[in-house]
């Protein structure tokens, strides 16, 4: 099995790493870039197809060169072959559309010049934008099947098919299963779990992450970085020219009061008590 | 053999010593060997004094089998040994080291989180060559049968697994040994229950107030009047920057007297001896227990059944004879021992072939005289009866005994006595040679301590909120069968994690009143459990490990 992950550089959102100016906007110089933390799933999902049908995971990212990095966490923290980044200054700027248009050139070039894709994984939402059209969106210029949500996953490498388990309604309490043919685009929930039930595949798990370990701390030596010209596309279809979505402004989200009153009301005394209390917070609403 | 289940040539079960040797035997051998360990790391879940011996006349040691085993995974060698009769604030000390180097090629003091942690590395590198491995967090919890003979095992996290050979090396509380219905858990006379801290304390401080030199260590030894009567004693080891101070006792004497084991820990860290060397600086990094098979009682004399062989603890090959505690050196012998006992029949037809051959192994290599010393046995038919120690007590308790006892003479012979080899593998186990022997030798000629001990260990309740533990919520290892008092209210102080009027530990007693009558039974919450089984024997429960990867994760062990 031949295998894409993409994943994407995201603020490290944690306590303590990142930061806000004073109007509650994100100090990006000051916050430090991680992989974003949904992507995990997929690279779980794709290490799973790995230690169970053999193969080779490539991380497939978009953005500035700093962005090795974060291939290169993905590597060291689950499983990947090789790390390719999609990297140029015209690329600045795109939106999900535009970087959906670019992902895909990324796919095709990486099948006209490496080799065949038989599955492409990708996280549940960024951390940043949040939007969760990226994907679908690559998908759909690939023109590929696409199963979402995916929550287990079983590959038939004979039949070429896979079957998954997913989240209908992101709800828990509702799982379908679905069969689709490959190549598929397989978008897993941060509820996907992968399973080894036996010790040889365990065994297996163990030597692929010693490897990838091991490959991570030497990460550039397994870094494909292509720029526009590499894809094959034109400046007016990517990066800011090619982004039909403008962030015209940010509003911070106003914080929610941090000191609350609680006033016990003796339930004997009825709601006469309640609409004592109530009283004044009224007549101030009224004035 | 099922066409669709694994199979592996060897599945060694626990990845301690005895565990790491067969399986480092078995790659030897170009033996096809998975090793199965339930702790999330190699040395999580185990817990030993902390003395590992190499003995002369042993077929194999870990240094034989582990290159560089001891700069890599040992604290320090062990070179003065000593032993100390106290009665009060009156001590005599004993210098033990002659009988501590007998048939003694080197000992290291350990801490096993790091020990068996290296060794996990070097055995999952040696098993990987023969196309097997180490595998953590994955708890073996039965074997699997067909037509009822033991064909392989049974896992919470993986299929059932098939193997030509099983080493149960799944220690002290091994649900395989039990399975196979090769040990019980009934008898507290069986079984003896340590406790221990790991102390902080500098390397120079170490090498200065023990009179030591870097690479070297110590080893002390307690007994007499310091723990409330209950059979048993107190030992301090050195590491390399800490210290490992505990006690061991008798699990019937500790039930019989009520006792609570970490308020007898405490009665030795807060020993006016131990004042000068803790210098009223007192940081302990872990509170641990665990049980020890006594092998004089419980070794298993053909530890086998079909494909099955249990070694180490598992096997009771636990040596406790007076101040001898040898465990993790027989459970290395014996590990090594199985693998070439396979290596040696294979091909045989008889699943039950290694087991035999194993079990001559043991004895021709003079393993099981060991762990089941003849001269033990003999004496213990008249040093044990109570009629015998009675009149023993009564002597050394009549104005004859400090006279017999007490002088310059005695002094002599009993610290040769000590020394001996010969008599300490006939020590009875009773109060006499735990505590009123000491005792005497300690007013007789012991010298008075004058330091005070300013020290002030943990709480119970602080010691179990320093362990790391993660628990597999909803899902408790250990069920209670019987929640009377006579049942199982032993556990409410033998427990090294309860204790009487104590809310916070394993196991509690409640007043229940039902229709007028009160009753007291006994309650359990397995959030703080050390997984040492000694409620396993003492009350009445379904005890399991918990599954793979979960429970308490020792740190230094």
């Amino acid at each position: 099995m031949r295998s894409i992950v993409l994943t994407k550089g995201v603020p490290d959102f944690s306590e303590g790493a990142v930061s806000f100016d004073e109007d509650g906007h994100l100090e990006r110089g000051k916050t430090p870039t991680v992989m974003n933390p949904n992507d995990e799933f997929a690279l779980q999902a794709a290490l799973q197809t790995t230690v169970r049908h053999g193969g080779h995971v490539s991380g497939m990212s978009m953005g500035p060169p700093g962005y090795g990095e974060v291939l290169q966490e993905a590597m060291a923290s689950v499983y990947t072959d090789d790390s390719y980044l999609l990297s140029d200054r015209e690329l600045a700027a795109s939106d999900t559309w535009a970087t959906a248009i670019t992902l895909s050139a990324g796919l095709e070039t990486y099948q006209e010049t490496v080799a065949d894709i038989d599955l492409v994984f990708a996280g549940f939402k960024t951390a940043d934008g949040e939007t969760g059209q990226t994907g679908p969106q690559t998908c759909w210029a690939m023109e590929w099947p696409i199963v979402t949500h995916v929550i287990a996953l079983d590959i038939d490498p004979d039949e070429r098919t896979l079957r998954a388990k997913r989240l209908v309604e992101g709800d828990l309490d509702e799982i379908e299963t679905v069969e689709a043919p490959l190549p598929c685009f397989v978008v897993t929930d941060p509820e996907f779990e992968p399973t080894y039930r036996t010790a040889s595949h365990r065994l297996t798990h163990k030597a692929l992450r010693s490897e990838t370990e091991e490959r991570a701390a030497e990460h550039d030596d397994h870094l494909t970085t292509w720029d526009h010209t590499d894809l094959n596309l034109d400046p007016d279809y990517i990066g800011l020219d090619g982004s039909p979505t403008i962030v015209s402004s940010v509003d911070p989200i106003p914080k929610a009061p941090s000191e609350r009153e609680a006033t016990m009301i003796d339930p004997h005394k009825g709601m006469s008590d309640v609409l004592e209390t109530m009283q004044p917070y009224a007549a101030e609403a009224g004035e | 053999m099922t066409d669709d289940r694994e199979h592996y040539e060897a599945v060694v079960v626990g990845c301690g010593p005895g565990g790491a040797a067969a399986a480092a035997r078995l790659a030897d051998h170009g033996v096809e060997t998975l090793v199965l360990e339930r702790g999330p790391e190699a040395g999580s879940k185990n817990v030993s004094g902390g003395l590992i011996y190499a003995e002369e006349s042993a077929p194999y040691t870990l240094d034989d089998l582990f290159d560089g085993f001891r700069e890599a995974a040992t604290e320090r060698p062990i070179t003065d040994y000593y032993i100390h009769n106290v009665a009060g604030n009156s001590v005599k000390t004993y210098d033990l080291t002659d009988l501590h180097e007998h048939d003694t090629d080197w000992c290291d003091a350990v801490l096993r989180r790091d020990m068996d942690a290296w060794l996990e590395t070097r055995v999952h590198e040696q098993t990987s060559e023969t196309g097997g491995g180490v595998l953590t967090s994955v708890r073996v919890n039965g074997l699997l049968r067909e037509h009822g003979e033991i064909v392989g095992v049974t896992c919470d996290e993986l299929e059932p697994i098939e193997a030509d050979l099983i080493v149960a090396a799944d220690g002290v509380n091994s649900e395989l040994a039990r399975d196979a219905g090769l040990m019980d858990w009934a008898e507290p006379e069986e079984w003896f229950q340590g406790v221990k801290a790991v102390v902080d304390m500098a390397p120079d401080a170490i090498d200065d107030r023990f009179d030591i030199g870097p690479e070297e260590g110590t080893a002390h030894l307690f007994s007499g009047d310091l723990f409330e009567g209950v059979r048993g004693g107190g030992f301090l080891y050195t590491n390399a920057d800490s210290l490992s101070i505990g006690t061991v006792f008798h699990l019937d004497s500790l039930v019989e007297q009520a006792a609570e084991p970490h308020e007898l820990l405490d009665a030795l860290l807060t020993h006016p001896l131990l004042a000068g060397w803790f210098k009223n600086e007192y940081h302990e990094r872990e509170y641990a227990a665990k049980l020890v098979p006594d092998s004089k009682k419980v070794a298993h004399r053909r530890p086998y059944r079909d494909r099955l062989v249990l070694v180490g603890d598992a096997a009771g090959q636990m040596q406790a004879q007076g101040p001898i505690i040898k465990g993790m050196n027989h459970a290395v012998t014996a590990g090594a021992l199985a693998a070439d006992a396979f290596a040696a029949t294979r091909g045989n037809a008889d699943p039950a072939a290694p087991g035999r051959r194993y079990t001559e192994l043991l004895d021709d290599s003079g393993t099981m005289a060991k762990l089941r010393p003849r001269r033990y046995d003999l004496a213990r038919t008249i040093g044990e009866r109570d009629a015998v120690t009675n009149a023993v007590e009564r002597v050394l308790a009549s104005p004859i005994g400090p006279l017999a006892v007490g002088n310059p003479i005695a002094d002599r012979l009993l610290q040769r006595a000590y020394n001996s080899p010969f008599l300490v593998s006939m020590l009875p186990d009773t109060k006499t040679g735990y505590v009123s022997l000491p005792t005497l030798i300690a007013e007789a000629h012991g010298k008075t301590i004058h330091w005070e001990s300013d020290i002030e260990p943990p709480t119970l309740e602080e010691r179990i909120g320093d362990l790391t533990y993660d628990t597999d919520v909803g899902n408790p290892h250990i069920e209670l069968r019987d929640e009377s008092a006579e049942a199982s209210g032993a556990a409410v102080t033998a427990c090294p994690v309860s204790a009487r009027d104590f809310g916070g530990g394993c196991y509690r007693t409640e007043a229940v009143k039902t229709n007028g009558t009160e009753e007291t039974l006994v309650s359990l919450d397995t959030q703080p459990c050390v997984e040492c089984g000694t409620c396993a024997i003492v009350a009445d429960t379904e005890w399991e490990h918990p599954r793979g990867g979960k429970g308490v994760e020792y740190r230094e062990g």
